[in-house]
């Protein structure tokens, strides 16, 4: 496994590349088959649920990630595009505990692309937020939602500027 | 595993530019402690309002800096904490598909002879 991390803080986007020593359609469906995604789209002390998938245009996935208190917190997908197997666009926002999109909340805007390659697959993920500030605000919801652990070591990057 | 924490080349250029100048470095510093109209910061400097509103301008792209409307006027923020907090959210969340790839890595191998 690769994995580069590319942070433009500019225009508040990430982006990941990461390859894996398996066929490009195993890593599709690890986001096409929401027993898969569950298993690795939260944190092992924040586990996710999928209640919803519907990875096609137009369609929705929905989840809720459960706090070690055992609080659920929503979030939803709104898919935009999908090419079967090699790219889908999706917009994760969070949700109410119905499901329905919060406002106000920053929203992240995803492409993922699959590919084979020689070894295997390569996948990237692109998020981007509408501004610094929405990309600001995320840290806000993010330690409310406990989804960043052990980012101890996040500090001494702060540090250096 | 290559992960790139820095900020790119162009940014620390885009930056350095803008904070190589002294009346800039000062604008940040007033407006630190409080909202303040260019016109306000103009009194401060000996030169013109338009040459004021220039280096607020080279501020507000690189995003140390944002305007608000207040009324009528026109007030300069300091944005150093947005910057700050986004800078730290970017790293969270490198850190959250940090820790995604390698779980997606282990769920592969779990799968792999299927």
């Amino acid at each position: 496994m690769d994995l580069t991390i590319d942070k433009d803080l500019d225009n508040a986007t990430l982006t990941v590349t990461a390859t894996f020593e398996h066929p490009v359609e195993k890593v599709w469906d690890l986001y096409a088959d929401p027993r898969k995604l569950e298993r690795w789209w939260g944190p092992p002390t924040y586990p996710a649920t999928v209640v919803e998938h519907d990875l096609r245009p137009g369609g929705v996935v929905r989840y809720y990630m459960t706090s070690p208190e055992g609080q659920q917190h929503h979030g939803r997908w709104d898919v935009d595009a999908v090419d079967e197997g090699t790219r889908f666009e999706a917009r994760d926002a969070f949700a109410d505990a119905d499901g329905n999109p919060v406002d106000g909340m920053p929203v992240t805007a995803m492409v993922y692309t699959f590919e084979s390659t020689d070894t295997g697959s390569r996948m990237t993920s692109v998020s981007r937020y509408a501004s610094t500030e929405a990309l600001a605000q995320v840290l806000e919801m993010g330690m409310e939602e406990g989804l960043t652990g052990a980012m101890g070591q996040m500090e001494s990057v702060l540090a250096e500027g | 595993m290559v992960v790139s924490t820095r900020l790119s080349d162009t940014e620390v250029d885009r930056l350095f530019h803008a904070l190589a100048d002294a009346t800039r470095r000062d604008i940040v510093r007033r407006t630190v402690q409080g909202e303040l109209s260019i016109s306000r910061l103009a009194e401060a400097y000996p030169m013109s309002f338009a040459a004021v509103q220039k280096h607020v301008a080279t501020l507000e792209r690189v995003g140390l800096v944002t305007k608000v409307r207040h009324g009528r006027e026109l007030l300069v923020r300091s944005e150093r904490d947005t910057v700050e907090r986004a800078r730290r959210a970017i790293d969270e969340l490198a850190a959250l598909w940090e820790s995604r790839v390698q779980r997606m890595t282990d769920l592969l191998d779990e799968n792999s002879g299927d």
